[in-house]
């Protein structure tokens, strides 16, 4: 069985990309090696802690089951298109560093992406609102408790 | 119950409490000192997580008796520095990541000051086996070595 | 421990009057690095505690022309800071360096270390291939000197009379000729209680070994002298076949248990290829 690479164009962070791809590569690895974007965590790779989170069309999804094919067209967000180009953090970024919501890190752009997907839906979550919204991704270290204080802290 | 008179210097300030004689000075400093930046964690000298620097050196706070202190000089996490006066080894450690839970930091840093205040410019090896006595479960190390060597570059420890 | 009383003596008359009097419900503590854990595990019960950590007259180190002096209140941080120590007795100071962590070297003592007579105590190795003295004072001004390898009597157990405090360790200065090495097999780098160690000194000429002293510590009830195999080195050329031949006799005469750290088995492989690095490492001109 042959796999014929096709050529696909999307869109990541603002920056139209290029990319050659077998039918079977995952989004996941093509953002972190074909594209050098490795602040989307390759975790669990079975879509079951939400580390390798992603906003296509502005919509979050699971990149490490997702098909690169699948999204050509698409509007990409990783975390490394949060902060402004003259490197101003977004506000939901300093709100995890003034809260200690940072421990190993490895959580944190799936983390962050999903607490800006929630205060663009909804800028006035209550706790139980933010904690049904995070409930899918996975943190070992801090207990949850200041990465739910961070996000709550943004509720306006 | 039989209590003694302790007296120490507590961060440059003079201070006296009463102590049983199995207290330790862990116990005393936590309960009756209020210094709860001194860590509990094993208890018995392994993890250093209650290390504080008496009369300069450091050593574990649980293996030591509230009254082995008595008219000596302690030093703490909070007498190294605070927020609007940081410590080096305090800026060092935050600006390398060198605390995650941050239970193990405030015996880090202190063994880390310990080190500098003998030699200014240690080498990593050096740093290594001055901080051997306090274990972390979080960081794998790296980061703390990273910053401590930090503090050792900057001018003042 | 609910009545537990505790005592500042101003001297060691004090130290030693005060102790007679308690009629043996006391405990002497210096660093404390052994008798807190002991407490807090209700090994030890004591009503009252004598601290010897006061007695700071008896913290020295003395170079006296063929002889060294340590006061046994010295801690295990002053051996290691004594220029004295680390260019003289190479052997003790590689000891003292692998006991506990700095945080508890600060505080232990080497009468501590000596008192407590664990299986494994770091700083009995060399002192037992030194041929160390242990000197001690007992109420009513009366002193004793304890050869070292008449020291241990079982598992944190010593000659020591129940009113006895150590007062000076002494031991000959290791002269040229004289070279040695200690090696400790621990599960981490500090705070680890000996699986298996060895202390080896050796008098050469050449290769030849005109005497040896080898003892190995976590192998036995006490730190132990291993007899047989220094007869075996002595008088003879130290090569590959000499050592292979020793290590073998040496898993015979050690007596390991099994424990926590370690099986019996593997504490005789490990205390066997010990002994074998650390003989290389005597022979090939290591100080330590």
């Amino acid at each position: 069985m042959t796999m014929d690479k096709k050529t696909i164009r999307f869109t990541v962070n603002k920056e139209m990309v290029e990319v050659t791809v077998e039918p079977n590569a995952l989004l996941l690895n093509v953002l972190r090696n074909d594209l050098g974007l490795a602040g989307t965590k390759y975790s669990c790779g079975t879509g079951a802690c939400a580390l390798c989170t992603v906003l296509v069309n502005g919509e979050p999804i699971l990149s490490c089951i997702t098909l690169a094919m699948a999204v050509e067209g698409a509007d990409i967000t990783t975390i490394e298109g949060l902060a402004q180009p003259d490197g101003t953090l977004d506000p939901v970024q300093e709100a995890f560093l003034d809260h200690g919501a940072i421990q190993c890190g490895y959580c944190t752009p799936g983390m962050v992406l999903m607490a800006k997907d929630l205060l663009n839906k909804n800028p006035h979550p209550t706790e139980s609102e933010i904690r049904g919204h995070i409930s899918g991704t996975l943190c070992r270290c801090t207990g949850y408790t200041s990465i739910v204080r961070a996000i709550k802290s943004l509720s306006k | 119950m039989k209590t003694y008179p302790l007296e120490i210097k507590l961060n440059g300030e003079l201070r006296s409490v009463d102590v049983e004689a199995k207290e330790t000075l862990l116990e005393a400093l936590r309960n009756k000192f209020g210094a709860t930046e001194v860590k509990n964690g094993c208890g018995k000298g392994d993890c250093g997580s209650c290390t504080v620097l008496l009369d300069g050196q450091p050593v574990n706070s649980c293996l030591t008796l509230a009254l082995q202190a008595q008219g000596k000089d302690v030093l703490t996490l909070k007498g190294l520095g605070g927020e609007d006066r940081p410590h080096p080894l305090q800026k060092s450690f935050a600006e390398r990541g060198a605390i995650q839970c941050g239970f193990c930091s405030a015996g880090m840093m202190l063994s880390a000051k310990a080190l500098l205040d003998r030699h200014p410019r240690p080498s990593r090896e050096e740093i290594r086996e001055a901080i051997s006595g306090n274990l972390c479960r979080c960081t794998g190390y790296k980061k703390i070595i990273d910053a401590i060597e930090d503090a050792s570059l900057e001018a003042k420890s | 421990m609910d009545e537990l009383e505790y005592f500042r003596p101003k001297d060691l008359s004090e130290a030693l009057r005060t102790a007679e009097s308690a009629q043996g419900a006391f405990k002497f503590i210096a660093g404390g690095t052994n008798v807190i854990p002991d407490m807090r595990s209700e090994t030890l019960a004591p009503r009252l505690l004598i601290d010897l950590g006061v007695l700071d007259d008896l913290r020295y180190i003395r170079d006296e022309r063929g002889t060294i002096a340590i006061g046994a209140l010295t801690t295990i941080s002053q051996i290691l800071a004594s220029d004295a120590i680390r260019e003289k007795v190479p052997l003790l100071f590689a000891a003292a360096g692998r006991l506990g962590s700095p945080l508890t070297r600060n505080r232990a003592t080497i009468g501590g270390n000596l008192a407590d007579a664990s299986p494994c105590a770091d700083t009995a190795l060399p002192l037992l291939v030194m041929e160390a003295t242990v000197h001690t004072a007992r109420p009513r001004g009366t002193r004793r000197d304890i050869p070292m390898d008449r020291f241990f009597l079982g598992p944190n157990r010593t000659a020591l009379a129940e009113n006895e405090i150590i007062t000076e360790i002494t031991f000959p200065k290791p002269g040229a000729s004289e070279r040695g090495s200690f090696i400790k097999l621990g599960l981490r780098n500090a705070m680890a209680i000996a699986v298996a160690s060895v202390a080896v000194q050796l008098d050469l000429r050449g290769r030849t070994c005109r005497k040896a002293r080898i003892a190995f510590g976590s192998v036995a009830p006490t730190p132990m002298r291993a007899a047989g195999t220094e007869k075996n080195l002595e008088g003879k050329d130290i090569d590959e076949r000499l050592i292979r031949e020793c290590s073998l006799l040496v898993q015979e005469e050690i007596l390991p248990i099994s424990d926590i750290r370690g099986s019996a088995e593997y504490r005789k492989m490990a205390a066997a290829a010990l002994f074998r690095r650390a003989v290389q490492e005597a022979v090939s001109g290591g100080g330590e």
